[in-house]
């Protein structure tokens, strides 16, 4: 990175001879400029580095070394602990099953709505969108939801997690704004060739807007995997748990004992190292995040967060 | 007869229409009832904030009482501590986590290095992906008492340990910190986004002119975001009571709650552990109607400035 900035100020020096002369005010400005950004990137990486590299050390060097990028002794015992105790995998089964299903629920009820309120000649068009803008203006509020999931008896259900969020209202009229977009020609020809509007919704309009349904899609999952409120105020059964409790749960609690009760072998580094199995639990609940990343990042910059501010 | 014929043609009429969009309504009906079930139904349970609700009595068979639960609300001591507490992590954010992401970004639109930029960016938007949970694990990782690298590293130099996690005092400066860290990065898109809007022809029209770097962004740069500014502030003052159940829950702990309870968490407390049911909608309610006005009054004057507004 410092490579590519001191390349950069060369150049910029290069051009500057040919055109305008910069005033030393403005080097100055443009170092501070890059100490800042350069500054804020690091910081944000950071503590994910503290804690990957933390996650394969001994408990030795965790405590003798304050800082490090590298563990001078490699050590799997606190991934060794994750796995035998399989305490947090339980957790991500259920985070993969409820981000899966929840996302398939979510994209099924925001697209056949946004598709709807997308054609202008709809009749409910407008009712449809003025009750979505009231939801984003006023909710009932917590209890009044909790109440609802418990007379619907959903309590203690993976239902509970699936159904209250189906459609987030900005991902609706995103996707809302990118129907509107695709050309109507296209959707006149089909009408020729005897397509009715549903045929028309997932042959045309569906397929046309791929690099939206990826993103929204994306954004739902991640949504889904990072959700702790929820699944603390509506499911109490362990066996339901998912990731985000887990890691709450290992972090407060980290012994040598396995589930079964029997306290585990750990060789020759003797017993688990419990700063280091805190730190490998939160980079096994880190790590699918950090995976589909690239995915969210190539869709993101395509611009369709702008979409959701002017509404 | 002539009244007949109107019906009949009516009648057609409507049948044409129904042959017409009957598709559209299908599509539209999913989520219609979604918005019913899952928005609709808990809005109108706000009524038990005027009532003393029993889950066994139902919402009909419940005592009405009025406006009881807000004066036990408006008149308890809960009242002040809960509005000091919520407006003190909202204006010290207002203060500087708001212009966080409007500087990075004016910082990343100077940078001319495209690898530069797009490492940075890449680094900066992970954090907004990360979980409350995650944060808040990694906040105890680096800042615990005992053996947090952060305070290593303070006991280093000045031989003293600061209490971050279990001290009232750094609260706010906590959660204000890691919603800059997690959000800042992410909040930039929008206003580069705007920024990409920019006709290059102004900056170069201005340098001929003898502008500096300074004066570009006074006159060029920032006139350019105003409305996006606008905006986002007009939905930052419309959520100053929504300080959000998940991250002050999870950083809060028994040594530092006088300053970490909010409105949002007490909601929880009261409702849902201790089944308030009515006085915590009665809460609820009340910083609902609180941000809907907010919103509506600060887009009203937005808009009265000559801005445009979101509604």
């Amino acid at each position: 990175m410092a490579q590519a900035q001191g390349t950069k100020m060369k150049t910029n020096k290069i051009k500057s001879k040919s055109k305008i002369k910069r005033s030393v005010g403005d080097q100055i400005i443009q170092v501070i400029i890059y100490l800042g950004v350069g500054g804020f990137a690091l910081l944000t990486l950071l503590p994910f580095v503290y804690v990957i590299a933390g996650s394969f050390a001994t408990e030795k060097e965790l405590t003798e070394r304050a800082f490090f990028l590298f563990p001078k002794e490699f050590s799997l015992n606190a991934y060794n602990y994750i796995i035998s105790s399989g305490d947090i995998f339980h957790g991500l089964k259920n985070s993969i099953f409820v981000a899966v299903a929840g996302t398939a629920i979510n994209m099924f009820f925001t697209t056949t709505f946004a598709y709807a309120v997308s054609r202008k000649k709809f009749k409910l068009r407008n009712f449809g969108l003025n009750m979505v803008l009231i939801t984003m203006l006023f909710s009932g509020g917590m209890i009044p939801n909790y109440l609802l999931i418990s007379n619907l008896g959903l309590l203690n259900s993976f239902w509970a997690l699936l159904l209250p969020g189906a459609i987030n209202a900005f991902n609706l009229i995103i996707v809302k704004n990118f129907f509107q977009e695709i050309p109507s020609e296209l959707e006149e020809a089909a009408k020729i060739d005897g397509c009715n509007d549903i045929s028309i919704f997932y042959k045309i309009i569906l397929p046309l807007s791929k690099p939206v349904l990826a993103s929204i899609s994306l954004f739902y999952a991640v949504s889904h995997w990072n959700d702790y409120f929820n699944a603390m105020i509506y499911i109490t059964d362990q066996k339901k748990e998912v990731v985000q409790i887990a890691l709450r749960r290992i972090i407060f609690m980290a012994g040598g004992i396995d589930l079964s009760g029997e306290s585990i072998d750990y060789g020759i580094f003797g017993a688990p190292p419990e700063k280091a199995v805190k730190m490998a639990a939160t980079v096994v609940a880190t790590i699918p995040i950090l995976l589909v990343y690239p995915f969210i990042q190539k869709y993101f910059t395509q611009g369709v967060m702008v979409g959701a501010v002017k509404g | 007869m002539s009244t007949q014929s109107v019906t009949v043609r009516k009648r057609s009429r409507l049948k044409k229409h129904w042959n017409e969009q009957k598709w559209l309504y299908l599509l539209f009906l999913p989520g219609f009832l979604y918005f019913i079930i899952f928005k609709y139904i808990p809005m109108s349970g706000i009524v038990i904030a005027f009532q003393n609700f029993s889950p066994y009595a139902g919402f009909q068979g419940s005592e009405w009482v009025g406006l009881y639960h807000f004066k036990n609300l408006f008149m308890g001591s809960d009242f002040m501590m809960l509005l000091t507490n919520t407006l003190g992590i909202s204006l010290l954010s207002l203060v500087f986590y708001f212009p966080a992401p409007i500087i990075l970004a004016l910082f990343l639109n100077e940078i001319r290095s495209k690898k530069f930029k797009r490492v940075a960016q890449t680094f900066v938007y992970i954090p907004h992906f990360i979980s409350f949970v995650i944060v808040a694990t990694l906040t105890y990782q680096l800042f615990n008492i005992s053996d947090g690298i952060v305070n290593q590293i303070i006991e280093a130099i000045t031989g003293n340990t600061v209490n971050f996690l279990g001290s009232p005092k750094y609260f706010r400066g906590m959660i204000v910190g890691q919603s800059i860290w997690k959000e800042t990065g992410y909040g930039t898109i929008i206003f580069l986004a705007a920024l990409s809007g920019v006709d290059t022809q102004l900056y170069e029209a201005a340098r001929v002119d003898g502008a500096g770097r300074w004066r570009l962004m006074w006159h060029i740069t920032l006139p350019a975001i105003k409305g996006t500014i606008i905006i986002m502030l007009i939905l930052r003052v419309g959520s100053i009571l929504n300080t959000g159940y998940e991250q002050i829950f999870l950083m809060s702990n028994d040594l530092n709650i006088a300053k970490a309870e909010v409105f949002d968490t007490y909601v929880y407390r009261r409702g849902i552990i201790q089944g308030q049911y009515s006085y915590a909608t009665a809460v609820g309610l009340f910083k609902s109607v609180v941000g809907m006005s907010m919103v509506l009054t600060s887009n009203w004057i937005a808009k009265k400035s000559g801005e445009s507004g979101i509604y």
